[in-house]
């Protein structure tokens, strides 16, 4: 039998169709894998109730299992708790920041609305930046620009 | 029982997705390219809130129901959304003017739904204000823009706040239903949110300069909520349905 280890790592290859950067484990989506005698199931956490890329990211864990050679697989979602950006890894809001993106700068408990929030640049790091809109490409961000580098850019909000 | 918390349920997801319905209306017509963004957004937030509640609605009733049956297979009189967010998205200050007085509120009754006996309807409500304080921070911060910007900007949002102002006295009036959800512990008392709701509202109103004068008193339109439309639910429905009674259990 498949221990669960295992079945971390092979998600470790799954992810997020928005932001390729991210695996469902850099997410934090992922809450529990349940491994009985002749099936598997992995529960995952929708991130924003609209997110179109939910289903994607099911299929794709379904086939990524299937594809390692595992059967009896299900996907099943969990509403509650609710997702929260300070589930994201360490090494996930690393990568975010490579890619372009300013990772999420809060614990929701701290600053729910973002209030005041100083996003820094996540190509020259510069703290003069302001906020464009409030959505950005998705709805899990918003759009800044950096007037010191004069790029634009996305930032992953708290949620 | 279980009926009544189906009507409940789906009354609740009316409201989420006619206003996502409105506002997807946008996509594609924003006056800049961010706005046009971000209204898509928020009509993908609200349309996603709408579907955790219709197939919650699906489980509760069984059978052969499912999350579509009541979007696309219901008629005008069976959906139970407010009038306020059925009202046709006019110009960009009146689209704000809308969204502004019902972010608000949803904002003020998912934070007292959240604590409702019905723990699926709590879970919601705990993952959709997430959404709905940014789309309340979003509404407000045009209301303050548009009020704080040119003379033109100024006048055409209060005009927009006028209009619609009468449309908000039925959010925070209960019917027969809701009084026996709030009986049984389900729905909040929505007369209860009204103060907080209006604390919000005034004081973004004063940071734009901007000021509510009641002209109506106490008289409002209602009925949405027991099924009595305006004209305009049945346009959206016509376009919202219109594959699915034209081809009958058609899929993607």
């Amino acid at each position: 039998m498949v221990d669960k280890e295992t079945i971390y790592s092979y998600l470790e290859n799954v992810c997020d169709p928005e932001v390729p950067v991210l695996t469902v484990l850099d997410l934090g989506i992922v809450r529990e894998v349940l491994i009985t005698e002749d099936a598997i199931a992995v529960k995952i956490t929708p991130t924003y109730s609209g997110c179109p890329a939910m289903n994607t990211i099911a299929v794709n864990i379904k086939f990524e299992l299937l594809a390692q050679g595992l059967k009896n697989i299900t996907v099943e979602e969990v509403l509650s708790p609710p997702w929260t950006t300070d589930w994201m890894s360490d090494e996930g809001k690393r990568k975010l920041t490579e890619f372009g993106i300013a990772p999420p700068q809060y614990k929701i408990k701290d600053n729910p609305l973002e209030e005041d929030a100083i996003i820094p640049c996540p190509r020259c790091t510069s703290k003069n930046t302001d906020l464009v809109s409030q959505f950005g490409s998705t709805s899990c961000k918003a759009l800044y620009k950096c007037k010191d580098c004069l790029e634009p850019f996305d930032y992953f909000k708290c949620y | 029982m279980t009926d009544k918390l189906v009507s409940y349920v789906l009354q609740l997801a009316d409201n989420s997705l006619i206003y996502g319905h409105r506002l997807s209306e946008w996509t594609g017509h924003g006056p800049q390219l961010e706005v046009d963004m971000a209204l898509s957004n928020i009509a993908l937030d609200s349309m996603g809130a709408a579907r955790s509640l219709y197939q919650y609605a699906a489980e509760l009733e069984g059978g052969d129901k499912t999350e579509d049956s009541y979007p696309y297979l219901r008629d005008v009189l069976q959906f139970k959304n407010v009038l306020l967010v059925e009202q046709p998205n006019g110009n960009f200050a009146d689209t704000i003017a809308k969204s502004f007085y019902f972010d608000c509120f949803q904002f003020h009754f998912y934070t007292a739904l959240q604590n409702s006996k019905d723990k699926r309807l709590a879970e919601v409500a705990a993952k959709s204000l997430k959404e709905v304080a940014y789309h309340w921070r979003y509404s407000k911060g045009w209301v303050i823009k548009l009020g704080d910007g040119t003379e033109e900007s100024k006048e055409k949002m209060q005009t927009a706040l006028n209009a619609f102002w009468d449309y908000t006295g039925e959010l925070f009036t209960p019917t027969d239903l809701e009084n026996e959800m709030l009986q049984e512990e389900i729905a909040p008392k929505i007369e209860d949110l009204k103060d907080a709701w209006q604390k919000s509202i005034d004081a973004a109103l004063e940071e734009a300069g901007l000021s509510i004068t009641d002209t109506t008193g106490p008289w409002h339109h209602a009925g949405g909520k027991n099924g009595r439309h305006s004209e305009h639910l049945g346009f959206i429905l016509a376009e919202l349905q219109f594959v699915q009674r034209a081809y009958p259990n058609s899929e993607w």
